[in-house]
């Protein structure tokens, strides 16, 4: 079982300037696997996965991880987060995977074994920022995953990228999910959510939709908002 | 008025007969530039990041002083430090007029701001690609200080370069808290004024190239470094 | 974090150690620019601090400058150019006593084209009005230093007021003896120097002596121990010896024999009349 499930979002609200970006949105996630949230821009996916993390505070509501209530910080350091432009220390690969297992306190030996994993152990003296798109991303859940974190959330992890790193990075997310980790993530790759998703969240106008099965959701999507979204992908 | 030759071939003298004179008058600017320039790095650099990195009220007016006192006439600096430094000032006790360690004092508030404003302006804009994934991990504000400038470290061995480029060069500061005292506050920009005010224009002007020199191999030296931690 | 504190230290004691020959067994000495600039001190400090280990540091400025550090208490000697200046000095509390060291002259310098006319004139007043009357450009020292006071009371003796003019053919350059030298030169301005300075000035261009020998640029030196009653933290005693060995028969002997150029540039007269 995952020590930080389950996980209750009740009546969370996010306002900014009066406008309302997150509207009454409740969840509950209980299982590990990979959920995805879709729906379309200015949705608010972003924004809950941000909340989620503690990166970002409700106006109201609140997010409760296990039993661990309000120490964001706490979870925090449980979690992991990879942004849709992942941050390369301006220093070697090998020297991005030490930054986090110092900030861990975990062992630098560590190091060789999760750059295999990801395939990035011939490129350990490189500059990270010297590497591909896709080597990039695969070094920066290599990274993320280094903290040993219990949930891991992933924002549009393949966008911009190219089929062949997709698949890559696909493969690493499964993997990870394999390992026990929570996956909690954002993509507009219809096909790739088909692919990898056990479970959808659909956004709305900042307003949760539907919470289903991947599988129902696909074949029988109950809003006209998710009917609409997925619609306009297949045409 | 003068010919290149004549300042050419003093040049040239100066360089092949290395003058003990001449030698400590380069060692000292060395010392009291380098020295200045590393104090004001090791403040400068922190206070420009936390300056970029924390939000706080009147942080704008903060911000606009800084840049402002970059502007900062050597002069008027040096005649501040030494109404402090003066006998009959505050801190005369310490007896710091006309030596190098007060030369090195005045040098450091002149080097402290530009190093400060440029570090703030640079790490400010690097914090917003950086902040989020740094919050998520969970990393302690020094901690964001330290990744920041070590980060951006290439970029801030030009800014640090700037600042000794300023101490170096400036003369207003040094001569008024130095004095130009012959064997104990004499260095490359005090000389070559002295030698001005004594007509002698090619001595000041082959002087001149002295200190680019040694400009220079600052320059080289810090170029080299550069490349190995890049 | 380790390393950051050893460098702090390494810093801290590079500044420390600076501070420890500052004092002992040393004087500072708050000087005019010319006896610096001509050469003096290189050749008279050497023999008295050979002979009694005191080391004496020369803070080169005008002679205003010279004397307001002096009044901040930065000196243990005063050695300028403007006797009134300095037994006010002297009266306010701040120096022991004032005495007579040498003399030289002043001189005027101008472009050898003279458009004013006034080489070979002996009276300095006279040559003053043909330039105000020519309009011939004038560079003035404006700094408030022994040779601008000297400037100042030779205007007084022609009843012109030049500063109605400044600006105009009247240049008050704000700066030393030699940079004022310098903007003549780039001007082909007319200029009042001590003569030591000019004679090491090497930047002359075809500037040269047009007016000497009046008795009113007359110029005399003196010298002052500043009093530790006013400044407590001076060095009196170290002070005292050095004024009493340049007043010396041995110290006045030095002085008339140094040469410049084959040329004597300080008269000793410590022995006449205040």
């Amino acid at each position: 079982m995952n020590r930080l499930l389950p996980l209750n979002i009740s009546n969370v609200h996010f306002d900014v300037d009066k406008r309302q970006l997150l509207h009454a949105v409740n969840l509950r996630l209980s299982s590990n696997g990979i959920s995805v949230i879709m729906g379309h821009n200015g949705a608010g996916k972003s924004l809950l996965l941000r909340c989620m993390h503690g990166l970002l505070q409700p106006t109201a509501g609140s997010i409760t991880w296990a039993d661990l209530g309000a120490e964001l910080l706490e979870t925090r350091l449980q979690q992991a987060m990879v942004f849709q432009k992942p941050l390369m220390l301006n220093r070697t690969v090998a020297a991005n995977i030490y930054y986090v297992l110092k900030q861990r306190g975990k062992s630098p030996d560590l190091c060789q074994s999760i750059l295999a994993t990801a395939g990035l152990e011939k490129k350990t003296k490189q500059s990270a920022k010297s590497l591909s798109g896709g080597e990039q991303q695969r070094l920066a859940i290599a990274r993320a995953i280094a903290t040993d974190p219990a949930v891991l959330f992933l924002d549009e992890p393949t966008a911009n990228l190219d089929p062949q790193a997709t698949r890559q990075i696909e493969a690493q997310i499964i993997d990870a999910s394999r390992q026990n980790i929570k996956i909690i993530m954002v993509t507009h790759d219809i096909a790739q959510a088909r692919r990898i998703a056990g479970e959808i969240i659909f956004m709305h106008q900042g307003t949760l939709t539907e919470h289903s099965n991947a599988r129902r959701f696909f074949d029988q999507p109950q809003s006209d908002a998710a009917r609409d979204y997925l619609s306009a992908y297949i045409n | 008025m003068i010919s290149f030759t004549e300042i050419f071939s003093e040049f040239t003298a100066l360089l092949a007969g290395p003058d003990p004179d001449l030698l400590e008058i380069v060692f000292l600017s060395l010392k009291v530039s380098l020295t200045a320039t590393l104090l004001a790095c090791l403040a400068g650099l922190p206070l420009g990041a936390l300056l970029a990195m924390t939000k706080f009220r009147g942080k704008w007016m903060l911000t606009v002083l800084v840049n402002t006192l970059m502007g900062m006439p050597p002069v008027v600096l040096g005649l501040m430090v030494y109404l402090l430094l003066s006998r009959s000032g505050p801190m005369g006790f310490l007896q710091l007029l006309y030596t190098p360690a007060a030369m090195i004092i005045a040098q450091t508030a002149l080097v402290l701001p530009i190093v400060t404003a440029l570090t703030r302006q640079l790490i400010e804009d690097s914090w917003k690609d950086y902040r989020e994934p740094l919050q998520s991990l969970c990393v302690t504000p020094m901690g964001c200080v330290r990744t920041l400038l070590w980060d951006n470290r290439v970029s801030l061995l030009t800014i640090s370069l700037a600042g000794f480029s300023r101490a170096i060069s400036e003369v207003g500061a040094v001569i008024v808290v130095g004095g130009n005292i012959d064997h104990l506050t004499r260095v490359m920009t005090t000389a070559i004024a002295l030698e001005t005010s004594k007509g002698d224009l090619a001595l000041a002007l082959a002087l001149g190239f002295i200190l680019l020199f040694i400009a220079l191999f600052v320059n080289a030296i810090v170029y080299g470094v550069r490349a190995r931690v890049a | 974090m380790k390393k950051a504190a050893l460098i702090i230290l390494v810093c801290a004691n590079l500044l420390i150690a600076h501070t420890c020959y500052a004092r002992d067994n040393s004087i500072l000495v708050q000087s005019t620019t010319s006896t610096a600039n001509s050469g003096l001190y290189d050749y008279l400090l050497p023999l008295f601090e050979d002979s009694t280990g005191i080391k004496v540091n020369v803070v080169a400025v005008g002679t205003g400058q010279a004397i307001r550090n002096a009044s901040n208490c930065d000196a243990d000697v005063l050695l300028v150019h403007a006797k009134t200046a300095e037994e006010k000095f002297v009266s306010d509390g701040y120096g022991i006593k004032r005495h007579n060291l040498m003399y030289n002259d002043f001189i005027i310098v101008g472009p050898a084209e003279d458009p004013a006319n006034i080489h070979g004139l002996t009276d300095a007043t006279t040559a003053l009005t043909k330039i105000a009357a020519n309009k011939s450009i004038f560079a003035s020292r404006g700094d408030n230093s022994g040779t601008h006071k000297k400037e100042v009371q030779l205007w007084n003796k022609t009843s012109i007021d030049p500063t109605d003019n400044s600006g105009k053919w009247y240049r008050e350059t704000g700066s030393g003896m030699g940079a004022t030298l310098n903007i003549s030169i780039g001007m082909g301005a007319y200029a009042l120097t001590d003569r030591a300075t000019w004679i090491n000035f090497k930047n002359r261009a075809n500037h040269q002596i047009l007016v000497e020998g009046d008795d009113q640029l007359f110029n005399q030196y003196g010298v002052t121990v500043i009093n530790d009653a006013k400044c407590p933290d001076s060095n009196t005693a170290q002070a005292k010896l050095f004024v009493d060995w340049l007043i010396s028969t041995e110290g006045q002997t030095l002085i008339g024999n140094y040469r410049l150029k084959d040329q004597q540039l300080f008269y000793p007269n410590s022995q006449t009349e205040q």
